[in-house]
């Protein structure tokens, strides 16, 4: 790796990372522009931007937010997505009374079509331990304090089916075009751990 | 497998900790063990990737990233599956150490990598069996009660479902089980969607208001005999 400044060690993981793909090139597993291009992959082309378009849709399309709560599958190819790690892709709407948050307490599943790599937090051990005992602490912690009255619905992805949650459409957002409101739609707002954001909150 | 990645309803991890504007990979090396995986993913079979991380020492498994355990359980399928040997592992290691102006090789020959590719598939093992025409034993709305499963293999199971009683509230298509189970018991098997009660699962210490759901795959579940006024000892 380039960016290493002289006499800093590099860390073993990266050392032993470089063993590793030395050894499988030279062997002819694969070649390294095959990798490059996969690291380029997850890097640029997944990302939470993919499940944004997806939300602000479906507030704006009453068909196909009918649509991808009942396939999510079909509903996200549409617009271009593929889930290729899972067999299928289930979308679960937050409302006033019903709120919905993604773990995965075994590993760390998660939809990477449409949200990307996940991020720390959600790998974390806090997280997989706790969401599914103490939802509502751990939502508080993300600064979302919700009414004892509503219900709260932890979903544990241990299948090969992978969880999105369809946030609430912010109060206020009736003239805001398709691309505005995507931009209200956080990472953490798919994953139940947020509200989408407020237009205030992005301006 | 009884495992310390089976962390569901576990104390003492502290509080979530989050990071403002986290990029995909915090160190470059993280991205190059991801995509190599990824690039042959065959390469964990028979064992399946997760139960490679899973077989992490729980000493180790505590102290690693999550990148560090993709890193260490790559290591281990490359060796079970004898791509490489712990002796050039260890001898390109002190290489890397010693020279880390070195670059790692490129050679683009695309036939190469192709056919070593396709050698590797073909020691997987696809189903038989597409899991149409099976015909699910439990209904939406039947009280079930998770089996106490207790193998040392890989298993989707969570401990802190076992001998819970739930209700079904979706059917899902069938899934292969992914269980370290006899070749007997492998294949497709319908896969529910079941509801448990916070209370159910965590007695008084639940929050107000709260439910879990997680699939579960039909050899998980048994029917609930409480519910059927038989036995429930």
């Amino acid at each position: 790796m380039s960016g290493q400044h002289h006499g800093e060690p590099e860390p073993y993981p990266a050392i032993r990372t470089k063993a590793i793909e030395s050894l499988l090139i030279e062997k002819g597993l694969f070649t390294g522009d095959a990798i490059d291009a996969k690291v380029q992959a997850y890097e640029k082309d997944i990302g939470p931007m993919n499940g944004a378009k997806v939300v602000a849709r479906a507030w704006v399309d009453s068909g196909y937010r009918e649509r991808l709560l009942a396939n999510g599958m079909e509903a996200i190819s549409e617009m271009g997505f593929t889930e290729p790690q899972g067999a299928e892709l289930i979308v679960h709407e937050n409302t006033r009374a019903v709120h919905n948050v993604v773990v995965c307490t075994l590993c760390s599943c998660y939809p990477w079509s449409v949200l990307g790599l996940p991020p720390t937090w959600y790998k974390s051990f806090a997280y997989r331990s706790r969401v599914v005992i103490e939802p509502r602490k751990v939502l508080k912690e993300f600064g979302l304090e919700l009414d004892d009255s509503v219900e709260v619905r932890v979903w544990d992805s241990n299948s090969d089916i992978r969880y999105m949650i369809l946030p609430e459409r912010p109060d206020g957002t009736e003239s805001m075009s398709e691309d505005e409101l995507a931009e209200l739609v956080s990472r953490d707002s798919m994953i139940g751990v947020a509200r989408a954001k407020t237009p205030a909150q992005v301006r | 497998m009884n495992g310390i990645h089976d962390m569901g309803g576990m104390h003492g991890f502290g509080p979530i900790e989050l990071e403002e504007n986290e990029p995909v990979f915090h160190e470059p090396w993280e991205g190059r063990v991801i995509a190599m995986r990824r690039t042959i993913p065959d390469v964990s079979n028979p064992y399946g990737g997760r139960f490679l991380i899973e077989s992490i020492p729980p000493d180790l498994y505590l102290k690693s990233s999550y990148y560090e355990r993709w890193l260490l359980s790559f290591e281990d399928a490359l060796l079970r599956k004898g791509l490489i040997t712990a002796e050039e592992l260890d001898e390109k290691t002190r290489f890397y150490r010693e020279n880390p102006d070195a670059e790692v090789p490129r050679k683009e020959d695309r036939e190469l990598a192709k056919s070593a590719g396709e050698t590797l598939s073909i020691e997987s093992t696809p189903n038989e069996h597409d899991g149409s025409g099976i015909v699910p034993r439990f209904g939406v709305g039947d009280s079930v009660k998770a089996a106490n499963i207790n193998i040392s293999g890989h298993t989707r199971l969570p401990k802190y479902v076992r001998g819970r009683v739930g209700t079904v509230v979706k059917i899902y298509s069938a899934q292969d089980i992914q269980d370290h189970v006899p070749e007997s018991e492998k294949g497709p098997q319908p896969v529910y969607s079941v509801r448990f009660d916070g209370r159910e699962l965590w007695g008084d210490s639940a929050e107000p208001n709260q439910n879990l759901y997680i699939d579960m795959w039909e050899s998980y579940l048994e029917p609930d005999q409480g519910a059927t006024g038989g036995l429930d000892q």
